[in-house]
């Protein structure tokens, strides 16, 4: 089949395209040089965005947790539901919506491509269930190996060679894709009921530091060339103080980076950037984490951004939601997965009237704006924990436009607002540098090849959004631009028209993308490794890793490993 | 203006009539009423489709609107939801989420209602002259956000679970109530004037429970206060008669008060010891 999309403005930060009006042609789900402008079928985009399909490098969308938090909250449901067409299924929504929900609604915005940030491996098989339930958009999922007792054990006997070749076989049982570290070494400690204060606490009966932890698996991602860096949700997330413990972190593997490729990236930054002694004292520490980050170039982070709404918050960090709860009081699950890592979920609302809430919606954008580099600083919600990912419209409108920022600012806490950094920041992001923050940045930094751009032999994922940047100004018409982003003129994915004027006009399935690590020699899988699953493990070894057939469409992408 | 709702047949499907409301007849034709939308069913009908509607229009009467539901509407659900103002009368049966986030206004039923009765509700007035079913005044299931305001009388019985989450308001009960009265509750007054089954006030914060009839057990988490002479339900309503005051619930740091009438629970007097 053939496409070709005419006359739009094209953003296109990874080939430097600005704004250019020019045309997209499309053959067999791929960009190419040009089609049959008879035959091909024309989509006429004068005066409108056209931007490659959104990419988001981190948001909660299935696996044990998100499907415990949709069973806690039947009240997030009720109130938020999508009615079945002759083309879509039925399903309930708002933070925690259905897999189908979600892969509409993704669509709908333009987004095409969403990785999730949090698999238990013992949870692989569940969260491949419901990544291949999740239609239209293209999914992978980074397994959890910052706690897993092999890896602490390999890495504090310094065997850095063996324990990647344990994770080159974690990452292809669990058909993952990239190293996700949270609060490391703490989620082992909570297995205890205990947690690791900073990054040089020891880790209960393992005798190794969050340090050496994030140092080792930063050693092995580079022994692997994974295409990602490892992915890292600080120590300390949470409580007011922990921007030092971000900065620390961000500086542990200052040594490990080599021509200025980033080596770390450092998820929902808003939520490690508290400065303050206790939540009286709390304030922001955005210029500090600004600071370092517009000074160095071995790291990537994304926002978390807050929204004023009720949604639900769950993480693989488990100390952090039980104090969440003791905050909140509010309904909660908390748990210890065996021997791997932890998960909490807590429902909680963010109040504009709320000192704490006020500015922690304040430091997400101060993050965005004050890092200079929109490479480095990625657009998220960390669906749904600051917020539902239905929300970036209004991220998009508030870092185009002064004008929408200061609307919601009149609305916030009086103490909130007069200690924010905002109303003094003037900077006001273009086309161009939403894409990169939402497309462009999100695809480099995750090292996928064939997304976030529209050059020739990249997949075909392609937004388009009704609003002409020549005649209005997004500063000033932030309701249009909101609401162009929130129903795009068109999504395409792989070629096919998936979305016209914000309804969903064909389901397709979305691939489920996975690394099939090389190591020139095999992790060994001992005996002894396979008596401890037996002994501490709820499922047999051979059970353990998740098979092709799970996937709905499965797209391994190889990597050839230095060990 | 007036505006009367006739059944054109019994219903067999549930009917989703959030429509029932007068702030969304408020000013409309006859026409315009008929062409409102309701699900029977998983089918979208008119309300024309299933009501006979007549509007009366009196000269020189006040602006609100009175609706007005001649028959058995028990599987119709959602009436009155969200309203702000105007008078909603059923002279029958009324379905489930009658009055759901009611903000003003008042709705009077001459028959039972089934769940969910004024849920979340924020002002107004519920009058049922019959039987209330479970949940009343509580919110969705698995929600924490109760009644906030407003009145809530019932004249015969309730189910289980009624005014749980409650932060503000009265609900008023002059029948028997069932299980888990107050369940969680967080402020306002659940009154029960006769008998109430077990747990009343369970997990409950803050707020006043008051039990006027036979209360089989109270929670081990209560704490004995002492003996009330009357009880104040609200501005000019008062029972006098002598009430064990307990406070709870303790598992959750409560300070809520429940009051149990002393004549008809003489299995509750082994608490005067503890005075």
């Amino acid at each position: 089949m053939e496409l070709l999309i005419k006359n739009g403005f094209v953003y296109d930060p990874i080939n430097g395209v600005d704004g250019e009006k020019m045309d997209i042609a499309i053959k067999d789900g791929k960009i190419v040089e040009k089609v049959n402008e008879r035959r091909a079928k024309k989509i006429d985009a004068s005066g409108m965005v056209v931007m490659p399909g959104g990419v988001d490098i981190h948001s909660h969308i299935a696996g044990g947790k998100v499907n415990s938090g949709r069973l806690l909250r039947p009240e997030d449901h009720f109130k938020d539901f999508e009615r079945k067409t002759a083309i879509t299924r039925s399903g309930v929504g708002y933070s925690i919506p259905s897999t189908f929900t979600t892969g509409y609604r993704y669509a709908r915005m333009g987004w095409t491509t969403v990785m999730d940030p949090a698999m238990p491996p013992l949870e692989a098989k569940h969260t491949h269930e419901e990544l291949s339930d999740t239609p239209i958009i293209d999914k992978s999922s980074y397994p959890l190996i910052g706690d897993w007792w092999f890896v602490l054990e390999y890495l504090r006997d310094g065997k850095i060679e063996e324990c990647a070749r344990h994770v080159a076989w974690m990452i292809k049982a669990t058909k993952g894709y990239a190293i996700k570290l949270v609060n490391p070494g703490g989620l082992e400690a909570w297995g205890f009921g205990r947690n690791v204060k900073n990054i040089d606490d020891p880790v209960p009966y393992f005798r190794i530091t969050p340090r050496e932890i994030i140092r080792g698996l930063c050693k092995v991602n580079k022994l692997l060339n994974l295409p990602h860096t490892i992915h890292v949700h600080t120590n300390n997330l949470g409580k007011p103080g922990n921007y030092v413990t971000a900065l620390e972190t961000m500086k542990c593997v200052e040594d490990l980076a080599e021509d200025n490729k980033p080596v770390i990236h450092i998820t929902h930054c808003q939520f490690s950037a508290f400065k303050g002694d206790d939540w009286r004292t709390f304030e922001s520490g955005a210029e500090e984490i600004a600071n370092y980050v517009n000074a160095h170039s071995h790291v990537t982070m994304d926002m978390g951004q807050v929204i004023f709404t009720d949604t639900t918050t769950m993480t693989a960090d488990g100390p952090f939601q039980y104090i969440l709860y003791t905050l909140s009081g509010n309904k909660w699950v908390n748990h210890d997965v065996e021997t791997e890592t932890s998960a909490g979920i807590v429902p909680f609302h963010y109040k504009r009237k709320s000192y704490v809430h006020a500015t922690q919606w304040s430091i997400g954008l101060e993050l965005a704006l004050l890092i200079k580099d929109p490479w480095k600083i990625l657009m998220t919600t960390d669906h749904p924990n600051g917020g539902p990912f239905i929300a970036y419209p209004r991220i998009v409108a508030w870092l185009m436009s002064r004008k929408a920022r200061e609307a919601t600012l009149k609305k916030i806490n009086p103490k909130a607002r007069s200690r924010s950094l905002l109303p003094t920041i003037d900077r006001e992001l273009g086309f161009y540098e939403i894409a990169i923050v939402t497309r462009a940045g999100q695809a480099k930094a995750l090292g996928l090849k064939n997304k976030g751009h529209l050059g020739v032999g990249a997949d075909a994922d392609i937004a388009i959004y009704n609003f002409n940047p020549e005649t209005m100004d997004p500063s000033k018409k932030y309701k249009a631009l909101r609401r162009a982003f929130k129903r795009a003129a068109y999504t395409i994915k792989s070629g096919q028209v998936v979305v016209k004027d914000g309804e969903v006009l064909k389901h397709i399935e979305g691939a489920t993308m996975w690394l099939d690590v090389q190591t020139s020699e095999e992790a060994k899988i001992t005996e002894e490794m396979k008596r401890r699953f037996k002994e501490y493990w709820t499922v047999e070894f051979e059970n353990y890793p998740v098979s092709e057939d799970y996937l709905a469409i499965s797209q391994p992408i190889t990597v050839k490993a230095d060990v | 203006m007036f505006v009367n709702l006739y059944p054109l047949k019994e219903f067999k499907l549930p009917i989703v009539a959030e429509c029932i409301n007068p702030d969304i007849f408020q000013g409309k034709s006859q026409k315009e009423i008929e062409k409102l939308g309701v699900w029977e069913g998983n089918k979208q009908k008119r309300l024309g489709e299933l009501f006979k509607v007549e509007v009366v229009k009196e000269e020189g009467f006040s602006e609100t609107t009175v609706i007005t539901i001649h028959g058995n509407a028990s599987r119709v659900r959602r009436i009155g939801a969200g309203m702000k103002s105007g008078e909603i009368i059923a002279k029958g049966d009324a379905g489930m989420h009658l009055g759901e986030e009611m903000r003003g206004g008042k709705i009077t039923v001459y028959g039972n209602v089934l769940g969910w009765a004024g849920s979340m509700m924020k002002g107004g007035t519920i009058e049922i002259h019959g039987n209330a079913g479970d949940y009343l005044g509580a919110p969705y299931r698995g929600s924490t956000e109760g009644m906030k305001g407003g009145k809530i009388i019932v004249h015969g019985n309730v189910g289980n679970e009624a005014g749980a989450h409650m932060k503000k308001g009265l609900i008023k009960i002059y029948g028997n109530a069932g299980q888990f009265a107050g369940f969680r509750m967080h402020g306002g007054t659940v009154y029960v004037q006769k008998d109430c089954c077990g747990r009343a006030g369970a997990c409950m914060t803050d707020g006043t429970i008051i039990v006027g009839g036979f209360l089989e057990s109270v929670l081990p988490t209560f704490t004995i206060e002492g003996v009330r002479k009357k009880v104040k339900i609200e501005e000019g309503e008062v029972v006098e008669a002598p009430f064990y005051l307990f406070l709870g619930d303790l598992t959750e740091n409560g300070r809520g008060k429940l009051y149990v009438a002393k004549e008809p629970n003489p299995h509750l007097s082994h608490y005067e010891k503890l005075l």
